[in-house]
């Protein structure tokens, strides 16, 4: 048995804990290190949580994201001028999915994926704007906005200390936290489309509800003050476990968001990427609109890339594994694994790959390299698992 | 039998030697450590392995680790029904789910493990 049995080393005390951290720990979270915070990977086992969020719901720890709120005046504009997708047109309560990009003429600078949302108005109109960015990428996502920031009409505040945000994911997630709210809130946690979002109280606390996640699942994400985190998160994993659900850890959010095709910063998705061919076109609006990055993404449109990111499902109990080499007919390489595990819905292992266009049709067999093992694998279509119909409202066009 | 087992510092077990052959499997707190075990890549029999070498792997749904020879010698029996029922791992780590018999070049090497009290002191020495 190699190190990979060893747990790890006591942790540093520079590790960030989130406001649920002492909870996991005493709850048999199974802590690890993740972009400087520690975090439950599981807590029992992964698969398990993995097909409670696919049949019920589970509740996941994700307080470590980057929340950012956007104020003033002039924070709708501002942050039009600064992001790959549009956000003039959001309306309030509206979500959309986005690149954040720093100025170069090429490669492209990719800082981070992220929600930009128009979390509500002020009295006066003014709209209130958030961003959800990823923890590695916190820092120097909120230290390059602070940087474009103009003199006066924009407030940039970064919340992630101050809050704690809580994945309700699975078929049974929406009407669990409807039913935790007073009966006017819940009507319209139970009435948002998807990508969209709300104000409500929350087992008695006051929280932002809305229709997203990163699990394949329908469900909510709840953000509340960091002092109520473990009073709501409690109150909703009492209300789950009755219906088969469970909280869960990074690990099982990795194999269902692996599932569901999406890409991840820092595997699939890196700095000089082309989200054109990770299949993130729709993240990026060029369209008369001026943001830092627009000439490099422009060129990027207008190339053909030399990899694409395809689904790969391998048929077998072993795995692929990030950087892989994926063989063509004659053995040459031809890609690499970005994410590979086995994916406990499907019960085989999939894989995600970045590959030369030649062998990016749907069918292709092509071989991976997994350490001593050459494991054959068929080209698929994103994503592995589609939920069920009949979950969340289809949202309007964004 | 338990009392008499024998562990290496990276979770093997080896019981006593018997007709000249080890039964190696891993412990309890390997298979609790590792869970959610999806896949297991078994040696050949008739290979000759050093103490220390990777005779194998076990994959879980987060990582895969190496499984090390406890001692030198030869692979003389393989539980091959055990890739198929993974699950024997965790029910039974030290009867039904031995993984590969050995016949060691020197049965005297077993007796330079790890006993159970050592073994345990080990793993109690670890965080979990």
């Amino acid at each position: 048995m190699s190190d990979s049995v060893t747990p790890p080393l006591p942790r540093p005390t520079s590790l960030r804990e989130t406001p649920l951290g002492q909870w996991h720990a005493a709850h048999g979270g199974r802590m690890v290190d993740f972009a400087g915070w520690t975090m439950p990977v599981q807590y029992a086992s992964i698969v398990d949580e993995h097909l409670a969020t696919r049949s019920s719901v589970g509740l996941f720890d994700v307080s470590h994201m980057g929340r950012l709120s956007v104020t003033g005046p002039g924070a709708l504009d501002w942050l039009e001028s600064m992001l790959t997708r549009k956000v003039a047109g959001i309306v309030p309560g509206q979500f959309r999915y986005t690149l954040v990009t720093a100025d170069a003429p090429a490669p492209v600078v990719i800082l981070d994926d992220a929600l930009v949302s128009r979390d509500s108005d002020a009295a006066d109109g003014t709209p209130r704007m958030g961003l959800v960015i990823n923890a590695g990428n916190r820092e120097r996502v909120v230290a390059w906005l602070r940087s474009r920031l103009p003199a006066t009409g924009v407030d940039l505040v970064d919340h992630t200390l101050d809050t704690a945000m809580i994945a309700v994911q699975g078929p049974k997630g929406v009407d669990l936290v409807a039913g935790l709210s007073s009966e006017g809130d819940g009507t319209r946690i139970l009435a948002l489309g998807n990508y969209r979002g709300t104000t409500a109280t929350v087992a008695g606390h006051a929280a932002a509800v809305s229709r997203t996640g990163y699990t394949g699942e329908d469900g909510v994400e709840v953000t509340v003050a960091a002092v109520d985190a473990v009073a709501v998160w409690e109150a909703i994993l009492a209300a789950a476990v009755p219906l088969g659900g469970r909280s869960c850890g990074l690990g099982a959010r990795d194999t269902l968001r692996l599932e569901a095709g999406m890409p991840l910063y820092g595997h699939e998705l890196h700095a000089d990427s082309d989200p054109f061919a990770l299949g993130l076109g729709l993240a990026v609006n060029l369209e008369g609109r001026t943001f830092p990055g627009r000439g490099a993404l422009a060129v990027l449109k207008a190339g053909q890339p030399e990899r694409i990111r395809i689904g790969l499902d391998l048929g077998s109990k072993r795995s692929a594994r990030e950087g892989n080499p994926v063989l063509g007919g004659a053995g040459g390489e031809i890609g690499v694994v970005t994410s590979g595990s086995f994916a406990p819905t499907i019960g085989h292992a999939v894989a995600m790959a970045l590959v030369a266009p030649a062998f990016a049709s749907e069918g292709t067999v092509v071989e991976i390299a997994i350490r001593d093992a050459r494991q054959q694998a068929r080209v698929v279509g994103l994503p592995f698992y589609r939920r069920p119909p009949g979950g969340g409202k289809p949202s309007a066009a964004g | 039998m338990l009392k008499d087992v024998r562990f290496a510092k990276s979770h093997e077990w080896i019981s006593p030697v018997a007709g000249g052959v080890a039964t190696v499997g891993i412990s309890a707190y390997a298979v609790e450590a590792l869970t959610d075990l999806v896949f297991m890549q078994l040696p050949a029999v008739g290979r000759k392995v050093k103490a220390g070498e990777s005779i194998g792997e076990i994959e879980s749904v987060k990582a895969v680790s190496d499984l090390y020879a406890p001692v030198s010698g030869e692979i003389v029996e393989v539980n091959s029904t055990l890739p198929d029922h993974l699950e024997t791992l965790g029910q039974d780590p030290f009867g039904a789910g031995w993984i590969v018999k050995i016949r060691p070049d020197d049965p005297a090497n077993i007796d330079a493990l790890l006993d159970r009290a050592a073994y345990e002191a080990l793993i109690g020495s670890q965080p979990h």
